[in-house]
């Protein structure tokens, strides 16, 4: 699903944020990517959701060299992708069902079809009753909820969180953690970027390790 | 046996590809699209009134602009046909050969007056010419010591208004005349014809002139609106790229926020038009009525309604275009 060949990406002034990462999750594999703050874990998700075009080496995600992907075939690559982010970056002036409704509208999907999709992923990440309300007026955590709901409502093979916890208790955190796993459970596959050791080892899978842009571990977490 | 995850029912994968075709056939996609569209015409408009006071600057902005070419350009029409209504009183004053016979006079008078180009045409013998000159002149005196009439035949023709307009009709028509055998020379005063018309010719220009400068302030205000509107939406902007929106769909409701902007902005116009037609129509009845004609004032044809909603939805249209093209690409996720 995600292979990574060699992948550098330096940025302009001799900064290196990747250094020749080498590694491949496999269809259906959930894997923590992990490393200080700087060591290269949004780089690494940036990449793989074309935000940002590594410099060297090469990315493939679903089969698709990334390197090959023109600009205006981006927007396509990015709807195989649900991604969540640390700061929900939901829609405040629309409602909890606009929000998790914008990746169908995108695609282009009826009506119909939109209400039971954003019905089912709300239902799923238990805000059923909330669809009318605005997300300023949710918790953190429900907000996080909401941001998920709109990564899988179009059912995307991958999940990409960019720590996805980062702002919530350690209950809620739990929670979030939990749903990922659903996902997974069902054949999606998941990366998470995220610090939360302990939620880690709470929840053991496989782990990246990344140290100044270079992948210094692959397996599961040393206790 | 244990259930592993693989063996569970796996989700339809969402690859670029069938994200796109998953509809259900051909039609139901063209219905979609269309529904979406309309829905973005109808949001984009709910977002103005949201602002009604910024929105209906915006658009009073425009239609002022729209409104003065429209309404010059009303005048310079209206001004036209007053002149074309003057051209009718334009005489081409034909003098005859001395030896050319009273009745072969009368007879070209009659042969002309049956020519497409001419209303009028009237023969004036050397006698009446003298008698004429003699009443209105006040050299009477003087004239009845001359010893014979120096006066020659003249035939006056009075051009038709409906066929011959302009100063270059009249000047053809006078060489024409000039022409034929009898007559000596033709005369056309026109100098204030010519007059007229360059002065027209110099108000058209300057109308269209006029109405690029204020087409072309409409494009930027309209430009400036969206680009205000597109950074006010950053957030959203990035997002939605970010969850695959692709450039278009970005582009729709700038778009018709630019349409809106444009459509209302021509209807202000046209109120302000007629507006000042209103005003106006009065006492341009009353100066007519002075001058002895029926002349009214005429507003815009049906023609000129729609060309100037057309013009200003375009306006509108063509200034976000311009705005969504510089801007929506600077805008992108980091």
């Amino acid at each position: 699903m995600i292979r990574f060949t060699n992948v550098s990406k330096s940025y302009p002034g001799g900064f290196d944020a990747l250094k020749g990462v080498d590694f491949h999750l496999a269809p259906g594999e959930m894997a923590y990517l992990t490393g200080h703050s700087g060591a290269g874990k949004s780089t690494l998700l940036k990449l793989i959701a074309l935000v940002e075009r590594a410099s060297e080496g090469q990315v493939v995600i679903n089969g698709q060299n990334l390197a090959r992907v023109g600009r205006r075939r981006i927007p396509h690559v990015r709807r195989a992708i649900g991604m969540i982010f640390q700061d929900h970056r939901l829609l405040n002036d629309r409602t909890v069902y606009d929000n998790v409704a914008l990746p169908l509208v995108i695609a282009g999907h009826g009506p119909e079809e939109i209400g039971r999709r954003v019905r089912a992923a709300l239902d799923k990440v238990g805000l059923l009753g909330k669809e009318r309300l605005y997300p300023i007026t949710l918790s953190g955590g429900e907000q996080q909820r909401v941001g998920i709901a709109r990564a899988v409502v179009n059912r995307p093979p991958l999940l990409l969180a960019d720590e996805p916890t980062g702002n919530l208790d350690p209950e809620l955190s739990r929670e979030i953690m939990q749903l990922f796993r659903d996902f997974n459970q069902v054949g999606v596959t998941v990366l998470i970027a995220t610090h939360d050791l302990a939620l880690i080892r709470e929840m053991p899978q496989r782990v990246l390790r990344l140290d100044h842009g270079r992948l210094v571990g692959d397996g599961a977490l040393a206790a | 046996m244990k259930r592993t995850p693989e063996r569970r029912k796996q989700p339809r994968p969402a690859t670029a590809e069938n994200v796109r075709t998953r509809r259900r056939g051909p039609l139901a996609a063209v219905e979609n699209h269309l529904l979406r569209h309309l829905q973005t015409l109808f949001y984009t408009l709910g977002q103005l009134a949201r602002r009604p006071v910024s929105s209906l600057l915006t658009c009073a902005v425009i239609g002022i602009a729209l409104a003065l070419p429209a309404g010059l350009h009303l005048l310079l029409g209206n001004a036209q046909s007053v002149a074309r209504g003057w051209d009718g009183t334009t005489q081409i004053s034909l003098f005859l050969h001395q030896q050319v016979a009273e009745s072969d006079g009368q007879a070209l008078a009659a042969k002309l007056e049956r020519e497409a180009a001419v209303a009028v045409a009237s023969y004036i013998s050397r006698e009446a010419a003298l008698a004429e000159f003699r009443e209105l002149s006040g050299f009477g005196e003087a004239l009845t010591a001359l010893e014979e009439n120096p006066l020659p035949a003249v035939v006056v023709v009075r051009p038709d208004a409906r066929t011959v307009g302009g100063p270059e009709s009249l000047e053809s028509l006078r060489e024409r005349l000039a022409a034929l055998p009898e007559v000596e020379a033709a005369q056309l005063d026109m100098q204030w014809v010519k007059r007229l018309y360059a002065l027209m010719d110099i108000g058209r220009r300057g109308i269209w002139f006029l109405g690029g400068v204020l087409g072309l302030a409409v494009l930027l205000v309209v430009g400036n609106t969206i680009r205000l509107a597109i950074q006010n939406r950053r957030d959203e902007i990035v997002i939605t790229k970010l969850i695959g929106g692709t450039d278009a769909f970005i582009r729709r409701p700038f778009l018709y926020t630019g349409f809106w902007y444009g459509l209302i902005g021509g209807f202000i116009a046209l109120a302000l038009v007629a507006a000042g037609f209103w005003l106006l129509q009065a006492p341009v009845r009353q100066l007519a009525a002075l001058y002895g004609g029926g002349f009214t004032l005429e507003g815009l044809d049906a023609v000129a309604t729609l060309l100037l909603l057309g013009g200003g939805t375009a306006l509108g249209l063509g200034g976000s275009w311009v705005a969504v093209g510089r801007h929506l690409r600077e805008i992108e996720p980091r």
